[in-house]
């Protein structure tokens, strides 16, 4: 499996026909098991970027190519949104299984699936509970599940982490750190976060702001499992800087042109 | 003036006097916290009916032209053990029903239709923008006309009246479905039609609610004022024909009846609503 990110452009065109150029020629490969991040200054169109190869948003040029074995018509992607989006008339398990009952699968083999990555997320206890009795963490755990479940070729996942408070989001890191090794499966991860960028990623790729290209691509080459542990050690650090010079830079340019 | 002085002690002579002045932090919100008063409800309404009972004991106005309660109790009384009531009830609530039913199935599949499709929202739009602004009323003489004096056009009526604000109120629903949750079930796999079923019908259930709760009282006001026009049995016809012979206690005792039925669907409304809406605490 492999998928291709081909030479995609975006422009925006408002209503009085003015053009915003939000990516501009970003084209990059994601391996099989493989984990990559793209992280950037916000509004450098990184969500932009997910929408489109989540078949939710038409590039202005370019495409997206997923290569496998076997291709079968249930979604190549699943997405895990920055707010969750859960269904608040389904309860847990309900929301885990939306994927499953659209795939057409009998309910035996629903409930199957859905405990799998019930217990995998740690939500066992929780799978009668409507989205509105939950924690932001929780939430966000009912949204990997859910994705997961759908058995994705690549699962994309925006900011997921970024409306959580700050303890929450540490351990969600670590936790989805854990779920990738368990599952190896290709992720695609967005975040503005740099720690998070390095502890999570295989790769990250470095957008620049608007329009978004791609600035470097950095191997992180840190041992895997990652625990807490790794935040510490040198290595992680001078990645983190790496990239912040890379950012700084970005964030300077903006500040100098507001003046 | 709660105005205090202090002095520092041991440096008068350097110090000059310096007057402190305290302000003691208040609630600015404090007036919002609205109180409960349950007695005040209960005991305001029985002072009044205490009150109405007294004028019209001591006839300080004709009780031709206000009963007492106590009178219109018992009369309300007699025609229950008579079983008038049950007749004239009946009637206008099958009407009810029946019109009620077909505008509220209707709306909804016409509010989603506009909301959710291009096409029947350009056509729909301008006919339900056009039609809706003319009191229903006033088209009952031409529904007796295609429809017959029967029963068919006083249906059509209360179906109409209710239909539009149901329709309308689904369609604003449908333009306010989160767009993210339609998203998030796109990428789980669903299609145009399964995103009907899944995502927008129980999006629009609560403004659904919100429709029939405002619908059931135009209901009843179209109802009586079809029955007015023209009928042989109801709440409306039972009424006008009190008003016609004087009998003011009859007439009475249809208000009170129209009263209880608008507090009765109003509850059964609100037990639907946290019977299909679980969610919603």
């Amino acid at each position: 499996m492999k998928v291709l990110i081909d030479h995609i452009s975006k422009v925006y065109r408002d209503r009085k026909g003015e053009a915003t150029e939000a990516l501009r020629d970003i084209h990059f490969a994601i391996e099989e098991n493989e984990f990559v991040v793209v992280v950037g200054p916000s509004g450098c169109g990184k969500t932009t970027l997910l929408n489109i190869i989540a078949g939710l948003l038409s590039p202005s040029s370019g495409q997206v190519i997923f290569e496998a074995s076997r291709i079968d018509s249930k979604p190549h992607t699943s997405v895990v949104f920055q707010d969750f989006a859960l269904f608040p008339w389904r309860t847990v398990l309900k929301n885990i299984v939306y994927g499953l009952e659209e795939q057409g699968l009998i309910k035996e083999e629903q409930q199957k699936i859905a405990q799998r990555y019930i217990a995998m997320v740690g939500l066992q206890g929780f799978e009668n509970k409507y989205p509105h009795q939950l924690s932001g963490g929780m939430k966000q755990r009912v949204a990997i599940a859910r994705a997961l479940a759908n058995d994705p070729l690549l699962l994309l996942m925006d900011e997921p982490f970024s409306s959580l408070d700050a303890q929450t989001r540490i351990l969600m890191q670590y936790e989805l750190s854990r779920i990738w090794e368990e599952t190896r499966k290709s992720f695609l991860y967005i975040t503005h976060h740099i720690q998070e960028a390095v502890f999570l990623g295989d790769r990250v790729v470095v957008l620049s702001r608007r329009p978004g290209r791609i600035l470097d691509i950095i191997r992180i080459d840190l041992p895997r499992p990652r625990k807490e542990h790794l935040t510490t050690e040198k290595r992680y650090l001078e990645y983190v800087d790496l990239i912040w010079g890379y950012i700084k830079d970005q964030a300077k340019e903006v500040l100098e042109e507001m003046k | 003036m709660n105005r205090e002085k202090f002095f520092s002690g041991g440096f008068q002579e350097s110090s000059i006097e310096q007057p402190i002045e305290k302000a003691i932090v208040q609630d600015k919100t404090y007036f919002l916290q609205m109180k409960e008063h349950p007695w005040l409800s209960i005991g305001s309404f029985i002072v009044i009916l205490l009150l109405w009972e007294m004028v019209s004991r001591m006839e300080w106005i004709p009780p031709l032209f206000l009963p007492s309660p106590s009178e219109i109790l018992s009369e309300g009384w007699i025609m229950l053990k008579t079983g008038l009531i049950f007749k004239h009830v009946f009637a206008s609530l099958s009407r009810i029903l029946w019109g009620f039913s077909i505008a509220c199935i209707s709306g909804v599949i016409v509010g989603i239709l506009i909301g959710f499709f291009s096409i029947p929202e350009a056509i729909g739009n301008p006919l339900i923008a056009a039609t809706f602004p003319i009191p229903k009323i006033a088209i009952l003489p031409l529904l007796i006309l295609w429809l017959g004096i029967g029963e068919p056009s006083k249906v059509a009526v209360i179906a109409l009246g209710v239909f539009f604000p149901m329709a309308i109120n689904v369609y604003t629903g449908v333009k306010h479905v989160d767009p993210l949750l339609i998203k998030a079930a796109l990428s789980l796999g669903s299609n145009r039609t399964r995103i009907i079923k899944k995502v927008i019908l129980p999006s629009i259930l609560p403004i659904v609610f919100a429709g029939m709760k405002l619908g059931i009282g135009i209901a009843l006001l179209l109802v009586v004022a079809a029955e007015m026009v023209a009928a042989d049995a109801g709440i409306g016809f039972m009424i006008l024909t009190a008003a016609d012979l004087m009998q003011t206690k009859k007439l009475m005792v249809g208000l009170i009846i129209l009263s209880l039925l608008g507090i009765f669907f109003n509850w059964l409304f609100q037990r639907l609503e946290h019977f299909f809406i679980p969610w919603k605490q």
